[in-house]
């Protein structure tokens, strides 16, 4: 039990998709005009990373390394196509949204990743929990830099989350400050890189300032220990 | 003619694959810092993804429309892309060992370089004919080029500048190519489609 909740934390955050690895890249820029894209997106690439790492970790006795990556790539094309034709199905208009980049999963280096790095390697139950947090990790990612770009842009949250995701998601809908003017720039590329540039930034500082505290306390573990020390 | 310009240029600098498509970040971040090696990137990319294009529309137009399979698109593309990046690869080092030399390690990066893939797809969700297609690719691959290039050369100055320490590396790296992108906002005014 304990072995996965470290697995999970680790996918979630210490070892982030986004915010450490620096993998799938693209389609974090180009579908976070909103948070709820931002969602979409990230939940239909959780789907197919769990399963993805759960067929793998499950044939990984029967593949031979020489021909892993070729077969890795065709086990992970054809849960793309499944989960294009399903949200093509069941959530059309999220579908003509995300468009080319729900087929795009496939070459996202996340996915192969975990293939090679995790799921080739370990049991079944492994494979899933790291799938999911993984998954799970990268769609917060996508649901901060769309939450940043469409409050700074246009000042909603989550908007049109019932239209593109279904009826249950209408209580997400926020307005935060009526009648805003705009700001186009987050919402065109540029917005992409320049939110991303300052998250990265603020993680940064945000570790830096845990790693000072524990160095402090590492050589003061309190101050009355501290000085019977130096006395 | 006319037409045939319009595309090279749409591709290449309107519509630029890195900075308004999204497409390729990967190799763009990862293989930027040095001016010599986003060449080498660049120029792999250039033949992969312009043969790439042109051999998916056949694919497309000759094997998936004609036997009614469209569905399998993204597995027939990603195999012909992971064929030609193989063949590719063994083309050069028996043509060219000093090419091969030049090129060598970016070629495998290829495969999983999602321009190539949406350029792939993009171009047949497109009335294109042939020759339209190997102008679409090729102009989106003289796009990436370009970017990479321009972009290396930024990096090479921003490796020597003073950064304040939280913003070093990669998260300058991103607004630096934001800033980059409002440039190429510029194209938007071209008269190209």
């Amino acid at each position: 039990m304990n072995q996965y909740r470290g697995i999970f934390t680790e996918g979630l955050w210490g070892n982030n998709v986004v915010f450490t690895q620096m993998l799938a890249l693209c389609p974090l820029m180009a579908v976070t005009t909103t948070a709820t894209n931002g969602l979409g997106m990230g939940l239909a690439t959780t789907g197919v990373l769990l399963a993805s790492n759960m067929l793998i970790a499950g044939c990984r006795n029967f593949i031979t390394p020489d021909v892993r990556i070729p077969v890795f790539v065709l086990l992970i094309a054809s849960l793309v196509t499944l989960a294009d034709m399903a949200i093509n199905a069941w959530l059309h208009e999220l579908y003509k949204v995300l468009g080319l980049f729900i087929p795009l999963i496939v070459v996202n280096c996340a996915v192969l990743g975990r293939a090679e790095a995790f799921a080739s390697k370990q049991p079944v139950q492994a494979a899933a929990v790291d799938g999911l947090a993984m998954g799970l990790g990268y769609t917060l990612a996508l649901i901060l830099i769309g939450g940043c770009r469409e409050i700074l842009g246009s000042a909603t949250l989550f908007a049109h989350a019932s239209l593109l995701l279904g009826d249950s998601f209408a209580f997400l809908e926020t307005t935060l400050i009526p009648q805003y003017k705009g700001f186009l720039l987050m919402l065109l590329p540029p917005g992409g890189f320049l939110v991303l540039g300052f998250l990265l930034a603020g993680k940064r500082a945000l570790e830096r300032r845990a790693q000072q505290r524990k160095t402090r306390l590492a050589m003061n573990p309190n101050p009355a220990a501290g000085q019977t020390a130096a006395l | 003619m006319r037409d045939y310009l319009f595309i090279l240029l749409g591709t290449a600098l309107v519509n630029n694959v890195v900075l308004a498509r999204f497409l390729g970040l990967c190799p763009f971040m990862g293989v930027s810092n040095k001016v010599d090696s986003a060449l080498g990137m660049g120029m792999a990319t250039t033949f992969v993804l312009t043969l790439a294009v042109a051999v998916s529309w056949l694919v497309e137009r000759y094997v998936l429309i004609p036997l009614d399979i469209a569905f399998l698109r993204i597995l027939a593309f990603i195999l012909v892309i992971a064929a030609l990046v193989q063949f590719t690869e063994m083309f050069v080092r028996k043509a060219s060992p000093t090419l091969y030399q030049a090129l060598g390690i970016y070629l495998p990066l290829i495969t999983t370089n999602c321009a190539v893939f949406g350029m792939a797809l993009l171009n047949v969700q497109q009335p294109h004919s042939f020759l339209q297609s190997l102008l679409f690719g090729f102009g989106s691959a003289l796009g990436f080029t370009l970017v990479m290039v321009l972009f290396a050369g930024l990096r090479e100055r921003l490796a020597l500048a003073e950064v304040p320490e939280t913003f070093a590396g990669a998260p300058i790296g991103f607004i630096v190519a934001g800033l980059l992108a409002l440039a190429f906002m510029g194209f938007v005014g071209l008269p190209v489609k």
